[in-house]
């Protein structure tokens, strides 16, 4: 009872694997990130890499590569991966259902659903208010989930959340299916998009979706020890003076907008918001005030990870990122499942 | 019909006219209740008869329709809910757990109300958790997941929790609901030494009436959202209230070695005798 007297939760294993793993993991993802940049239909050495991030110089060629075209794609992957697993941690946590996720539970079609239309249906291309569309996509399918799990029998449980967003989910994609059949030419470019990819947004887009992920990824943190509280459920969050009704609607917003921010910028990704947190907590614990942070860093380096690969399988071809998430993500989560199961 | 036989108590968390009620229902209607302070107040009564209700309301979880709830002269439910949580905790009914929490942790959330931004976590936190901890005595697994405990050791913890808020009064809702009887008593033993020894406020929604008797300074019996009858166990604790509140056939003895109350359900006979004439027809 002498060591570690001043911990932030009291749990010593879970304190001292947080404090350890975080030089750790900021190392993996800064050597993922540099591999990234390295890699792809042209592979630039990691020291050029390095060297072009630091000390630009725009007379070398791969330079330019390295800082017009593969840092933002980086970037992208970092912001979105970091911003899916909090998402998907956050809704776990505030419905305390395990399968939460912005996916599932159909705030994505939603997002996708919304950008599709804007763009597909009314033929504009807009960057500065794609992630205002993609929100309000996100936001009206949330609703409309929350209100028909509200309306069955029961409440608002988590069966009845999952099996709302299944339905909002496989609705709306079909209309983006029939919008698609429609209207066949103007969909072309956002097929690729609609899988999921890193690779169509530019820079612009970055500058455009960055405050809405990093005011998401700011309050995330602030409402992550709320949040743990409430995963103890809405009585004894009430008793412990938790405000629920006010922190379910500042996490709602919280994960509309980091939704917003990632489809817009990588399109409809699957498996990210859903795998990372659970992978978290096997390590880290019920600690929000760990669990946040360490799925935003996991959810960069694993969205890294998988972008790599899916410039790496076919090369000089690559395969879409939402693919691989799915590939890699699904059996991934089968072993979760059976290690939680155990 | 309230017979307030013992109430030259102060009392700083009161109910002035409760009706508390969902949808066309009201579950309370119009309760007036005192919370005698430094004594151990037990709500019984049979399902449905607003029990749990009452400690909700008086916890803020719900809110009354009219009248108000009085916490040190203030309106609780328009007091800023986090300065309530440093005077009042409340353990729910059946609370679950996050997967892989473990007790540490746990008990540690129930500082929630003495933090802030700026102060996180500090050594008077640290202090309140170790105590609580000795106190519901689940020091030996601290570190373990709550999850994988019995469930006598889980509700150990969650009363440890909500005893690391320090706060002077303390609601149950039925907190040994599900467990072994023996685990009961320990529960209430605990539960029971901490108000007596600590002067804290304990009010406790109990199913079981035979503990309810043996371990209340004060108790309570509703039916049908109002108070039967409130007193010692010594005043109320016979067969006519019982038949009257319960509806329940029930001889009132007197255990012959703590001199407790004890209730009998005199429809036993009649339950061996049907067994009986089951047996022979079998």
């Amino acid at each position: 009872m002498t060591a570690a007297a001043v911990a932030p939760t009291g749990s010593r294993q879970h304190l001292w694997l947080g404090l350890s793993a975080l030089p750790l993991c900021v190392l993996a993802v800064t050597v993922l990130f540099g591999w990234h940049v390295a890699v792809g239909a042209r592979s630039v050495p990691l020291g050029t890499v390095f060297q072009a991030l630091l000390h630009f110089d725009p007379s070398q060629f791969d330079h330019i590569i390295v800082r017009q075209l593969r840092l933002p794609r980086a970037v992208i992957a970092v912001l979105v991966g970091a911003s899916l697993a909090v998402a998907g941690a956050l809704l776990q946590g505030v419905t305390r259902n395990p399968l939460a996720e912005p996916h599932i539970l159909g705030l994505m079609a939603g997002a996708s659903f919304a950008v599709v239309m804007v763009i597909g249906v009314f033929n504009w291309l807009g960057g500065f208010w794609l992630p205002w569309v993609a929100a309000a996509g996100a936001l009206m399918a949330a609703l409309v989930v929350w209100l028909i799990a509200q309306w069955a029998p029961g409440g608002a449980t988590p069966l009845t959340l999952t099996l709302a967003g299944a339905a909002m989910t496989a609705f709306l994609t079909a209309l983006i299916s029939v919008a698609h059949l429609l209207n066949q030419d103007s969909f072309e470019q956002l097929r690729v998009w609609l899988v999921g990819s890193l690779a169509g947004s530019g820079r612009e887009l970055v500058w455009v979706a960055l405050p809405w992920l990093g005011f998401a990824l700011a309050l995330a943190m602030l409402l992550a020890n709320k949040v743990t509280i409430l995963a103890m459920g809405d009585e004894v969050a009430l008793g412990l003076g938790v405000r629920t009704g006010w922190l379910k609607i500042q996490a709602l917003v919280c994960v509309v907008a980091l939704t917003a921010g990632s489809v817009a910028l990588a399109g409809p990704l699957a498996f990210v918001g859903l795998v990372i947190p659970h992978a978290v907590r096997l390590f880290f614990g019920s600690d929000y005030r760990w669990i946040v942070p360490y799925s935003a860093l996991i959810g960069a380096g694993y969205l890294l990870g998988v972008d790599i690969i899916a410039r790496l399988i076919l090369r000089p071809q690559e395969i879409a990122t939402g693919i691989v998430t799915a590939l890699v993500g699904a059996p991934l989560f089968i072993h979760l499942v059976r290690q939680r199961a155990r | 019909m309230t017979a307030n036989s013992t109430s030259n108590n102060a009392s700083r968390l009161h109910g002035e006219s409760l009706t508390v009620g969902y949808d066309d229902a009201n579950i309370l209607d119009g309760v007036d209740f005192q919370v005698p302070d430094g004594e151990v107040t037990i709500l019984v009564g049979p399902n449905g008869s607003g029990k749990s209700t009452l400690l909700k309301t008086l916890a803020r979880i719900l809110s009354p329709r009219s009248g108000q709830v009085i916490l040190d002269g203030d309106d609780i439910h328009r007091s800023k809910t986090r300065e309530v949580a440093k005077k009042l905790g409340l353990l729910p009914q059946g609370p679950i757990a996050p997967e892989g929490l473990t007790v540490r942790e746990l008990v540690g959330q129930g500082r929630f109300p003495h933090q802030s931004l700026l102060r996180q976590w500090s050594s008077d936190d640290e202090r309140a958790v170790n105590s609580a901890m000795e106190t519901a005595r689940v020091m030996e697994f601290a570190d373990r997941p709550v999850d994988g405990l019995s469930g006598g050791q889980r509700q150990r913890c969650w009363i440890a929790m909500v005893l690391a808020q320090e706060t002077d009064l303390i609601l149950l809702d039925e907190p040994t609901t599900f467990l072994d009887l023996k685990v009961q008593v320990d529960l209430m033993d605990m539960l029971v030494r901490l108000a007596h020894d600590t002067g804290r406020t304990l009010v406790v929604v109990l199913h079981e009436l035979n503990l309810a008797a043996a371990y209340a300074d004060r108790l309570v019996m509703l039916r049908s959202g109002r108070i039967e009858q409130s007193g010692t166990p010594e005043a109320i604790f016979n067969s006519a209230n019982l038949k009257a509140v319960f509806d329940l056939d029930a001889h009132v003895i007197r255990d012959p070695h703590s001199q407790r109350l004890l209730c009998v359900p005199s429809s036993l006979g009649s339950i061996a005798s049907t067994v009986e004439v089951g047996a022979r027809i079998a």
